[in-house]
């Protein structure tokens, strides 16, 4: 299944730049920016072997990181909702419906922001998931969801600009929110059980390495981040 | 007592600071909130004046502080879970695994933060007094004794702790960030990771407190209101959940799955809030935290 392909609409581009005005404080700022993701050296370039890399390091790596894993769970709901797991009950259709959509929300706001520094729309290969058996699709729910919040927290560090760092911090607790309803619903009360939550009562958090490597098995397209030690096998 | 604690290490650097909580200031307290930022980036003639004036209005609190504040988050949570879990016959037997996990957490973060302000040589406050009533040490406030007698109560009090606890602890990320030249790169990734890493257990916690009363598990406000949760005295714990422009962009505008507009619910339910300290200090100084 494929994600919607890479348009280019007015609206997008006039919220691209409205957006990187205020982020990069400033034209010379933008500049600088969108010259450090578009250098010889660090272009974003599809290889047919290690497939899209996010970058040079910096926020537009983090936020094309951000974009992939986006990218990657709108199209598993939009998947989920277009094709029910049978026996679906009305609650879980409906709360599985409100995810896609901030999911997909996620996904075109990084698109917009991203403009001509976005990576591409993404292949997703979703053949180990049975989108009919709702424990396979609950599952791979789950995965997607505390990888997405371990992907946020682990990375928040590596963010350079404060306006970055607070909109992750808005789209990581909605991840959590998820993570905990499906939780739920696979383990009624296990919404921080010690998979994920440790001793000191803190989230997991992961590296941009180990978070890739287990996107990538939900990819034909595999994305790497050559300047954040982890390249696609 | 402890609160006070709190106030003066932020005075320390921020001397205007008890000034900025009263209301007649909240235009200049609120400069540095991210709504403001976004209005002014709206007016860019404006801008670099207004980041003067903020930067001239505004410091930062230190680590330790940003710390002691989230510890004494943490000791009113922890303080209103262990009440509950620990009144016999209280919540009911197939729900109280749900808020025991919830207070075993609570306290732990509440040790968690202790031992790293300890680990970076701050001194830890000790926890304030509560007053579940809201009453700010009255014993008669709005709540009066219902917190631990009327379970709805006591349940609708706990969403609104938990979602403003993930507001709270968002708001921080910024001032962590701005403390990364003075703290040095290892202990920045420390800080930063450990809060983000709370901010999610607590957005988890919010999402299956939420669940429990038959709410949905993230906040969907609507244009004119942020609070979704019917109880009008905890609205102000909710302004500006409303919001819908992100990094200058009204994600309204964006495409659904349809290839429509976003609609307000959606765009609101997929990006939380932060809260700044003042604001957070200002809705439970005085209600729930005795001054």
């Amino acid at each position: 299944m494929k994600t919607e392909s890479q348009e280019s609409i007015a609206g997008a581009n006039m919220a691209r730049r409205s957006f990187l005005r205020y982020a990069g404080v400033g034209v010379a700022s933008v500049g600088i920016l969108a010259a450090a993701s578009c250098t010889k050296d660090h272009p974003i370039v599809v290889s047919p072997t290690k497939g899209i890399d996010i970058g040079a390091t910096g926020d537009l790596a983090i936020l094309n990181y951000a974009y992939a894993l986006e990218q990657l769970e709108a199209a598993f709901y939009t998947q989920v909702v277009l094709t029910p797991y049978s026996g679906i009950p009305d609650n879980e259709k409906t709360l599985l419906t409100a995810i896609r959509d901030h999911e997909i929300l996620h996904r075109e706001f990084f698109k917009a922001a991203l403009g001509t520094n976005a990576i591409p729309a993404l292949t997703v290969d979703f053949s180990t998931i049975d989108f009919t058996n709702r424990a396979s699709v609950l599952g791979a729910a789950k995965a997607f969801e505390d990888t997405g919040v371990k992907a946020y927290d682990g990375a928040g560090y590596l963010i350079g600009g404060g306006a970055y760092l607070t909109l992750a911090g808005k789209i990581v607790s909605v991840e959590a929110r998820h993570a905990a309803l499906i939780s739920n619903l696979i383990t009624p009360g296990s919404f921080a059980a010690s998979d994920q939550v440790d001793t000191n009562g803190l989230n997991a958090s992961a590296s941009i390495a180990d978070v890739l490597k287990i996107a990538n098995t939900y990819l034909k397209t595999k994305v790497s981040a050559s300047n954040y030690s982890y390249v696609a096998a | 007592m402890n609160l006070f604690n709190i106030i003066e290490e932020i005075e320390k650097i921020d001397p205007d600071f008890s000034d900025k909580v009263n209301p007649r200031r909240a235009a200049i307290k609120n400069i540095t909130s991210f709504g403001s930022k976004v209005a002014m980036a709206a007016v860019p003639f404006a801008f670099g004046t207004m980041i003067k004036r903020a930067v001239a209005q505004t410091s930062t609190p230190s680590v330790v502080a940003i710390l002691n504040y989230a510890l004494t988050l943490e000791f009113l949570e922890a303080k209103f879970y262990a009440n509950a879990v620990d009144k016999v016959g209280f919540i009911p037997a197939n729900i109280h695994p749900y808020y025991q996990t919830i207070a075993d957490d609570e306290s732990k973060h509440v040790e968690f933060l202790i031992n790293v302000i300890k680990s970076v040589g701050g001194t830890p406050v000790t926890s304030p007094s509560f007053d579940f009533s809201a009453g700010g040490g009255t014993g008669t406030g709005p709540l009066g004794n219902s917190v631990y007698t009327d379970l709805a109560t006591f349940q609708k009090v706990a969403v609104a702790f938990e979602d403003t606890g993930v507001r709270a602890y968002k708001g921080q990320a910024e001032n962590i960030l701005a403390n990364k030249t003075a703290a040095g790169a290892d202990l920045y990734k420390t800080v930063l990771t450990a809060a983000l890493s709370i901010h999610a257990v607590e957005a988890r916690h919010a999402s299956a407190t939420r669940q429990l009363i038959g709410a949905t598990p993230w906040i969907v406000s609507t244009t004119a209101k942020g609070n979704d949760t019917g109880v009008t005295l905890v609205d102000g714990n909710y302004d500006g959940e409303q919001n819908v422009i992100q990094g200058g962009v009204d994600v309204t505008t964006l495409k659904n799955s349809a290839g429509a507009s976003t609609s307000v619910s959606v765009a609101t339910a997929a990006f939380d809030e932060p809260l700044s300290m003042d604001a957070v200090l200002k809705l439970l100084v005085g209600t729930f935290i005795v001054k």
